[in-house]
């Protein structure tokens, strides 16, 4: 890979159109010349290695803040407890709440963190620093998971996006969510479990009058690009190269291609059909999936919405796992299921639980990760991490570390050395392998 | 003590405290006990007036049910672990007299038919169960609910059981065929909210006079946001011959408030709790006004209560800690 410069002084301004185009439609070729205009790994080579791994991460974000007490670090019969009891999960030793008892027989596949303090109570604060592993400040912007993935991990010659963001209404993904990286590595959002929109050529457009369109694109763009490149022309070039190979690859999107049988134990609602998109796109070499469950911000009646949207999540999500583990897919791909923060230990007035991010539990597997392990704990009523603390700068570097990418390293971009991860941390080497 | 009712007069006559907050709470029909449960899952039993307490432990999880037999000899909770316990309520000791696995979670009503051979139960497994009060013995289960079943009810001949679900539908069973005879809609107490993903409502309550030929419904409305607490009590008056909605009582300046059960009082006055950020009320409604006619503010928040008619006492289940018993008279 080559380091780009941009508007002035570009190395880059050489690139005749005859060139550009033959990598732009070359797969691995166009990704490089495109993804080097921002910025690169300082070791090429060590790059190139990490994408042959093909190793990829699915994260499950249980938005509004996922009940630590209801789900991975139950406390039945304590003060805080709640009507929710603890069951066995198919590691002797791990209780886990009765709300997953799909979940449960996954459990030898899986690895709690049940140490987990972020000392942040607010939703998008909390949400940022689980998603970029750094405090949230006015001075830095920097990139979500589903960036750096892609950035470290999609191989671009499958004609995928290496970030896709699954909600139920497809919104999201619009944030700077890969900073310094740049547009290139945001996310393309899905809404559901429906392929993204305008993938289909029109009826009236032949297959000719196509190629002639994106040929004068592509010259118009290559006038434009020798004189004033900058990280945004790159950016819509690659959005327009990426849409291509989307029209391409739509199958991929459309999980009607799915048995019966898998649509059904995925379960018929939007979850069991978002999971098995999520799979699907694993399985066809996305680097970097996010499914979002919601919700989860049970300020009120905590129980009873817990039930109903962990009664939704458990099959699915433990269908998923033990697929991705059937297929030998969960020995490379990262599991994560996190939220910005948890809930009181507290029950308040309403049957309620507030924000908690001082003692809470983030669930991972695969990967590297340890299996069938419980790492951390919190005292008998849930209120102060005992043992096992970890924040969201060492969860960020064990995301990293579990897909067999160096957090310490940095990234070049336009000249600077950026680190990927926060330097101040360091991953929970105990829960890797 | 002097028991003339007056709903303008009631009052807190006795507060007795636990060591947690409370959830539910019933009135022995010969109004000489009083039996709540708690967040520690045990249950308590109060004796009328003294407040002498008696805790029973036995349930593995919350208690959300509670009734007592007619002859008020037996308690029976329905608990978050699926269990259904009779309890001997009225010995010096008393133990767990029979304890069955009756449903696949929350348990959330039970009731004993008026001829007490019947006990009825419902909950979060959508599915209706009747059992023998006598040997506990299943008879058999009444499928047909959509989502969580929140509460349940004997018709007064015993022909008939009324059940009410998240969805805000009323089921009426024929008792003698078992079979659904009829729905009632009572869908202003159900919300769904695209946003947060979340159905929340239901008929939390519910009680019928036969005399007035009307079903109360209570529960909440204006959910624009369930999960924080963003509703409103609503008591909904039925026509109980067609299920035709005749009123709608809502309740202004209760945020976060619910209806937690309604009952009627003799004089045809239908009385709801209600909990919320403002505290607990009693309100009171007459089926010429739409919003209550009287609203008594109890000292806390409160989760449920229980009305004994012949005394004119309510009991009270409250947030912090105690069994509240009010007397809806003058203080002597």
């Amino acid at each position: 890979m080559s380091i780009a410069h941009y508007a002035c002084g570009s190395q880059d301004h050489g690139l005749n159109r005859r060139r550009f185009l033959r990598q732009s439609l070359s797969g691995v070729a166009a990704g490089g010349a495109i993804a080097g205009g921002l910025g690169t790994l300082t070791h090429g080579a060590a790059a190139d290695q990490l994408k042959s791994q093909d190793m990829r991460v699915v994260v499950f974000n249980m938005h509004g803040g996922l009940s630590q007490l209801e789900s991975w670090d139950p406390k039945p019969g304590t003060k805080t407890g709640g009507p929710c009891r603890a069951i066995p999960t198919s590691v002797p030793g791990i209780h886990i709440s009765d709300l997953l008892p799909y979940t449960a027989k996954q459990m030898h596949h899986l690895c709690l963190m049940r140490g987990v303090n972020t000392a942040e109570d607010d939703h998008g604060k909390g949400a940022y620093l689980m998603l970029t592993g750094r405090r949230q400040s006015a001075a830095a912007e920097y990139p979500q998971i589903g960036a750096v993935a892609a950035r470290m991990l999609n191989d671009e010659s499958r004609g995928l996006p290496g970030h896709i963001v699954v909600t139920p209404g497809g919104g999201g993904g619009k944030g700077n969510e890969a900073a310094y990286l740049g547009p290139k590595y945001s996310s393309i959002s899905l809404g559901g479990s429906k392929p993204p929109p305008n993938t289909t050529k029109p009826d009236a457009i032949n297959d000719e009058a196509e190629a002639r369109r994106h040929e004068m694109r592509r010259h118009v763009n290559q006038e434009f690009l020798s004189r004033r490149r900058t990280a945004i022309t790159d950016a819509y070039t690659h959005s327009y190269e990426q849409a291509l190979r989307l029209m391409e690859r739509k199958d991929v999107f459309d999980i009607s291609k799915e048995s019966t049988k898998d649509q059904e134990r995925y379960g018929n609602h939007d979850f069991g059909r978002q999971c098995l998109m999520a799979r699907r796109l694993l399985e066809n070499g996305v680097s970097f999936v996010q499914v979002t469950h919601s919700n989860y911000d049970t300020h009120n009646e905590n129980f009873i919405f817990h039930i109903e949207q962990l009664g939704e999540f458990d099959q699915s999500f433990a269908t998923f796992v033990a697929d991705l583990a059937d297929r030998g897919l969960l020995e490379k791909t990262l599991v994560v299921v996190l939220s910005e923060f948890g809930r009181t230990p507290n029950i308040n007035l309403y049957y309620g639980r507030d924000h908690w991010s001082k003692a809470w539990s983030v669930l991972m597997a695969g990967g590297k990760m340890a299996r069938g392990a419980a790492f951390g704990k919190t005292n008998d009523e849930g209120t102060e991490v005992v043992d096992g603390q970890v924040d969201h700068g060492a969860l960020f570097h064990t995301y990293l570390r579990a897909v067999g990418v160096d957090s310490s390293q940095t990234i070049a971009v336009d000249g600077r050395q950026l680190p990927i991860a926060d330097p101040a941390a360091a991953p929970v080497w105990k829960v890797l392998t | 003590m002097n028991s003339t009712i007056d709903i303008t007069k009631t009052h807190v006559a006795y507060e007795w405290k636990h060591d947690r907050p409370l959830i539910a709470c019933r009135m022995s029909p010969d109004g000489l006990q009083a039996a709540s449960s708690s967040e520690d899952s045990s249950l308590q039993l109060w004796t009328v007036p003294t407040g002498q307490k008696k805790v029973l432990a036995g349930h593995e999880s919350w208690v959300h049910a509670l009734s007592y037999s007619n002859d008020s000899q037996q308690l029976i909770s329905g608990g978050c672990d699926g269990r259904l316990i009779w309890w001997s309520a009225k010995e010096e000791t008393p133990g767990i007299v029979r304890k069955i696995d009756a449903h696949t979670g929350w348990i959330r009503g039970v009731a004993i038919s008026p001829d007490n051979t019947t006990l009825a139960s419902v909950g979060n497994d959508k599915i209706v169960r009747l059992w023998s009060f006598a040997t506990g013995e299943k008879i058999c289960e009444l499928p047909g609910h959509d989502r969580h079943i929140y509460s349940v009810l004997f018709h007064p001949s015993g022909t008939q059981l009324v059940t009410g679900d998240l969805l805000g539908k009323i089921h009426v069973w024929n008792l003698a065929d078992r079979k659904l005879e009829r729905t009632i809609e009572a869908t202003p107490l159900y919300a769904e909210n695209k946003g947060q993903n979340a159905e929340y409502g239901g008929v939390r309550a519910m009680a019928l006079n036969i005399e007035r030929g009307e079903l109360i419904a209570g529960g909440t409305h204006k959910a624009t946001n369930p999960f924080g607490a963003v509703h409103e009590p609503l008591v909904l008056r039925i026509n109980w011959a067609d299920g035709v909605l005749k009123k709608s009582h809502s309740c202004e300046g209760i945020p976060g408030g619910l209806v937690w059960r309604v009952q009627w009082l003799k004089d045809g006055t239908a009385v709801g709790v209600s909990g919320g950020s403002t505290g607990g009320i009693l309100l009171f409604f007459h089926d010429a006004l739409e919003k209550e006619m009287h609203r008594f503010k109890l000292p806390t928040l409160a989760r449920d209560m229980d009305i004994h008619l012949e005394s004119n006492l309510v009991a009270t289940a409250h947030y912090d800690n105690h069994l509240r018993i009010s007397g809806m008279f003058a203080k002597a």
